[in-house]
């Protein structure tokens, strides 16, 4: 079997709660229990579960944003936790989608500036007009037209926000993305466009996509594979048709029988 | 069955560029049913609830049409009165459980503020009856919930104290503002279950305020419908579901993801029947300017 | 042909910018009071119609012109020691100017870069400076400054000192809890994401959200070190007393309130109009300027 791109072993996360002015803290919550999870290059996979659930840490986690307590995180082998600060070579292969493109995006950076500045740090071009020339490209792939480069980001609606927030990450060629909740509290229509472009992104550019979301549906109309989260500890895993057809662990039942489908006379309330 | 609540060609502008944000929006609901106002953002579902709840801001301003409740129109009645009718009969459940008490104030004293207001209760009798009412949502321990904050509750109980705070003085019309948006999916499903359970019990009259075809096809009776504050299509939720006449219904549809049937796939909505929309917006705007 | 279309579209220049700001009332305002002020203090020596320092004995405590008693060519009247009380005032601009822009660029300087490492890094900096910060707000400011020049001695420089050491904790205090809010944005951690390094990201992304913020304080901070001046000369803790000061013809003219209240009052309304002119170039530039406020 060919070496996953990332990988957890045991990850264990702990977040300090108390906070002292002298010496290490002296209280902490266990977020993340020993979760194992993989994705292949090119993966899309899935990772639900509710608020607490700690999906948002084990996504954090696998950007190295967040210390392992104990176990680790390993991009295409290597070890997250031994990486220096700011590993450039890295870096640039691991990027996120936020939730919030508002303040994902700098308020006091026009749209050129956020989508030139990365690439020319990584030397992904070798000077401004080089990254004007990939900033037009990669708006015109996001749908969107070159006047908003000279925009900020508080002229954009949303939806031109999270496609900013999109081209920016793919900007790199990265081979591995994290979305994180990017479709909670989106309009339908925008919502399923937005998914649509990051499908066809994942396939042209063949990144991996680690998807957190809430909401199974979603999941099972974009995701190959799917982590059920609970407290902490992956409850189910499995491929989306296996674990939409016949899910094992109770919570995976109850988190997709909690989901109001658009069909009236199910008696949905009543069971 | 007769009309409790009816909007009849209600139109309203920002005050700042005289858009029209709703535009000529007629709507019955009938009593004891729930009545789903649905549409994306922009669609002026809000401005809706709030002109009938009367907390519309400053920068709408209304300027045709009545809001008939129970035969008063809330538009035209003196301010005075209008308040009177709306804090003794309209009760409001709001989006964000998180906001909508406040921080500082004991639960039991935020719950019996309406029972002493609207129904005439004396401070014992009100929290003699506030305990039942957070009873009666299923919320264990109401005595001791009665004497905390907010902060010691979590989103899912929030909501629940809402909800009985709402009941509370039994209104005959409940506007239900994006309830459950803030909630997980398994609270999310209990919240409403406990909705629709003291709905019947009460035989109130529901306007419920969503974004979520899913929650509208399980919950309401009657739904309308609006794109950019007009009405796209109007109906019994069976009829909307099961038979939509307009594209736009059956592009919204078709755009929620359905877990249960993988196959269908991402269907974004169709440019065309978006630019449709707006086309019939322009040409009703142009009707009513020309 | 795309990098050509795509640097047409992004360019931004300055000089709408500019216009922009010149078309808000509060700046042509505030920045022409400002402005005349420094017509004032660098052409002193030909604008004052009397030598500021001459004394005539004979010409004591004369009312402003338009009031009984007056004598032309003293236009606001003379102190009781016959000096025309307007060229008193014109050549006080220089004092006054020279204190607040200097002064307030030290203290802005040192209060932005702690508030900045502070805020940003937390840990054990943070710790110190803020301890450091709450150590010197426990201090009554005016008696802190009559104590440093004090101890350094009257002059100008002592009180831009003064006012320096007094005042970069304002800076220090605002930058710092704005840095701490920025760095939990997510365009940090966006940042970290895409691989800038942290002091990169200090400079490249918090910067220039923390600017406007030293930008409106700065401003105010302006006025504050004219009126602290002001509070040194009254106390006779600034300049000698052959440098008129608008702090010390306020000093000077409440002892004579009642024969030639208009010794007083000339100085204190420059002083008046002095901070309010700052506050509304400060309030006008952020409004006209300020990318995140044209709405």
């Amino acid at each position: 079997m060919a070496e996953p791109l990332v990988e957890t072993r045991g990850l264990t996360v702990d977040y300090a709660t108390g906070r002292s002015l002298r010496g290490p803290a002296n209280a902490s919550t266990r977020v993340l229990r020993g979760v194992d999870i993989r994705i292949d290059a090119g993966e899309i996979v899935g990772i639900v579960g509710e608020s607490g659930s700690g999906k948002s840490t084990l996504g954090r986690a696998l950007l190295g944003l967040v210390p392992a307590s104990e176990g680790q995180v390993l991009f295409a082998g290597h070890p997250l936790n031994a990486q220096p600060d700011g590993a450039l070579a890295l870096r640039r292969h691991m990027q996120m989608i936020f939730q919030d493109p508002m303040s994902s995006l700098n308020p006091r950076h026009t749209i050129r500036t956020i989508l030139t500045r990365p690439i020319l740090l990584h030397g992904i071009a070798a000077n401004q007009a080089a990254a004007d020339a990939a900033a037009a490209a990669v708006l015109d792939r996001v749908g969107l037209p070159l006047e908003v480069l000279a925009r900020y980001p508080h002229e954009l609606s949303g939806g031109q926000r999270q496609r900013i927030g999109i081209a920016r990450a793919v900007m790199l060629r990265p081979r591995f993305v994290l979305a994180d909740e990017i479709i909670s509290g989106q309009d339908v229509s925008t919502q399923a466009r937005v998914l649509v472009l990051l499908k066809e992104l994942c396939a042209e550019i063949g990144m991996a996509l680690a998807f957190i979301s809430h909401d199974l549906s979603v999941i099972r109309a974009l995701c190959h594979r799917v982590y059920v989260l609970n407290g902490g500890v992956v409850v189910e895993e499995g491929s989306c048709e296996a674990v939409f057809a016949a899910p094992q662990h109770a919570y995976t039942r109850a988190l997709i029988d909690a989901i109001p489908l658009p069909v009236v006379g199910t008696g949905w309330l009543a069971a | 069955m007769s009309a409790l609540l009816s909007i009849e060609n209600l139109s309203a502008v920002s005050r700042r560029d005289g858009k029209p944000i709703l535009r000529d929006v007629s709507l019955q609901v009938e009593s004891g049913t729930i009545h789903g106002l649905v549409g994306e953002s922009g669609a002026g579902k809000s401005t809706i609830s709030k002109i009938v709840l009367g907390i519309v801001s400053g920068g709408v301003v209304v300027t045709a049409g009545r809001v008939m409740l129970d035969g008063n129109d809330l538009v035209q009645m003196p301010e005075r009165d209008k308040r009177i009718l709306i804090g003794s009969q309209l009760a409001l459940i709001p989006q964000d459980p998180l906001t909508a008490l406040n921080p500082g104030r004991r639960i039991g004293d935020q719950l019996t503020d309406s029972l002493r207001m609207w129904k005439g209760f004396n401070r014992k009798a009100a929290w003699v009856r506030a305990l039942e009412l957070l009873d009666h949502v299923a919320i264990r321990d109401p005595a001791r919930v009665m004497e905390q904050f907010p902060h010691h509750l979590s989103g899912g109980m929030r909501q629940r104290v809402l909800i009985a705070a709402a009941f509370a003085i039994e209104p005959k019309l409940l506007i239900a503002d994006e309830p459950t948006t803030a909630l997980d999916a398994t609270v999310q499903k209990q919240v409403l279950q406990l909705l629709k359970r003291l709905q019947a019990e009460h035989g109130t009259s529901v306007v419920f305020v969503t974004h979520d075809l899913g929650v509208v096809a399980q919950i309401c009776d009657d739904v309308t419908l609006l794109f950019q504050g007009k009405v796209m299509e109007q109906g019994t939720a069976a009829t909307i579901f099961n038979a939509p006449r307009h594209a736009y219904t059956r592009a919204l549809l078709a755009a929620s993801p359905r877990y249960d049937n993988p196959a269908a796939g991402l269907n974004p909505i169709d440019d065309a029947v978006v630019a449709a929309c707006y086309a019939e917006i322009r040409q009703f705007d142009g009707v009513q300017h020309g | 042909m795309a990098d050509v279309t795509a640097a047409a579209a992004s360019r931004r220049t300055w000089q709408p910018m500019i216009s922009a700001a010149l078309r808000d009332p509060k700046v042509v305002v505030g920045g022409g009071f400002i402005l005349l002020l420094i017509i004032l203090a660098l052409g002193a020596d030909f604008i004052a119609p009397h030598d500021p320092l001459a004394q005539d004995l004979m010409l004591g405590s004369l009312p402003p012109a338009g009031m009984a008693g007056a004598e032309s060519g003293y236009w606001m009247g003379t102190d009781d020691l016959g000096r025309d009380v307007l060229s008193r005032f014109i050549h006080g601009t220089r004092v006054a100017l020279t204190v607040a822009f200097v002064a307030a660029t030290i203290a802005a300087l040192v209060g932005t870069v702690v508030g900045l490492l502070a805020g940003y890094f937390g840990g054990w900096i943070d710790v110190v400076v803020s301890r450091l910060i709450e150590i010197w707000m426990a201090f009554p400011a005016v008696l802190l400054s009559i104590l440093i020049v004090a101890i350094l001695g009257s002059g100008v420089h002592s009180v831009i000192i003064a006012i320096a050491i007094i005042d970069w904790t304002r800076f220090a205090r605002v930058v710092r809890a704005e840095t701490m809010a920025q760095r939990q944005a997510d365009y940090v951690t966006a940042s970290t994401v895409l691989g800038f390094s942290r002091l990169g990201i200090l400079a490249g992304e918090i910067l220039p959200n923390v600017l406007w913020v030293v930008l409106g304080l700065f401003t105010l901070e302006l006025g504050l070190a004219v009126v602290i001046e002001a509070i040194l000369s009254f106390v006779g803790l600034s300049v000698s007393s052959d440098t008129p000061t608008w702090g010390g013809m306020i000093a000077q003219g409440r002892g004579i309130i009642y024969q030639a209240w208009w010794v007083f009052a000339l100085p204190l309304a420059g002083l008046l109009a002095t901070v309010l002119a700052f506050n509304q170039l400060g309030a006008g530039l952020r409004r006209s300027l300020d990318p995140v406020m044209q709405r």
